[in-house]
């Protein structure tokens, strides 16, 4: 997973737990239009498979994740 | 996405803190995946979308194996006796209350307010109302009254269907 793309908008969940982050994704998701990509960082030790399983259930694309030092960037195309 | 919505249906039957996060927490996440959402509250889960109770749902100290040792380098429990004193309800309550705080989780009336927002349906126990003597004005703005039938009619067509 090293596809390249430019991030549209970047949004920081750093310090939110279940289901806050998704919640607020799931608006900020909106915010792109489709085929733009949203960065999202987040630190909640479950968004790392709660972002796969809500990629899966929406239809959007996870591009990417990373992790540096307990953060999490994560990268999603908006589809639909 | 998939042709036809993926639904979830929850029943919230417990009016104590700890178990009115439970359905809202499920409600919104299923909304953030554009799942349909209904909560059918009844019995003590009527609490949740009172608006004079809301603001002071709480969590029992009593018979709670669970409930955190109160000083945590201490690995002592609060006994049940102890939870017999008045107002240990209430410091159990804010014990739990500044947890969710510090997780950044919203109150339960932010969180009614946004599962509405989401598209949330939230149906009131018709009977449950009778019962508990509860005006009708008193719920939630939005709130649909219906009875088992009406739940159990969108419940059937439910991927997930919960009864917490």
């Amino acid at each position: 997973m090293s596809a390249e793309f430019a991030v549209e908008k970047t949004v920081d969940y750093k310090g939110l737990f279940c289901p806050m982050p998704i919640v607020k994704l799931a608006g900020a998701i909106k915010e792109i239009e489709v085929g733009q990509v949203l960065e999202m960082l987040a630190d909640d030790p479950g968004s790392k498979a709660d972002m796969q399983a809500w990629a899966r259930q929406t239809g959007h694309e996870l591009l990417d994740m990373k992790e540096e030092g307990g953060v999490f960037k994560f990268y999603v195309r908006r589809t639909s | 996405m998939a042709e036809k919505k993926k639904r979830l249906a929850l029943v919230a039957s417990k009016g104590s803190l700890d178990q009115a996060y439970s359905p809202l927490i499920l409600a919104t996440t299923a909304a953030a995946m554009g799942w349909e959402v209904a909560i059918f509250f009844t019995f003590f889960g009527f609490d949740i979308i009172n608006k004079k109770r809301m603001n002071a749902l709480k969590v029992s100290p009593i018979g709670n194996p669970a409930m955190p040792e109160p000083i945590p380098a201490v690995p002592m429990k609060v006994p049940n006796f102890i939870g017999t004193i008045p107002g240990m309800t209430h410091v159990a309550t804010a014990f739990m209350k500044s947890w969710m705080g510090r997780a950044n989780l919203p109150s339960i009336p932010e969180f009614v307010d946004m599962a509405k927002e989401m598209g949330v349906r939230l149906i009131a126990c018709a009977m449950t109302l009778g019962v508990m003597g509860v005006d009708e004005k008193d719920l939630v703005e939005g709130v649909e009254l219906a009875g088992a039938t009406a739940f159990l009619d969108f419940a059937a067509d439910a991927d997930v269907t919960l009864y917490i």
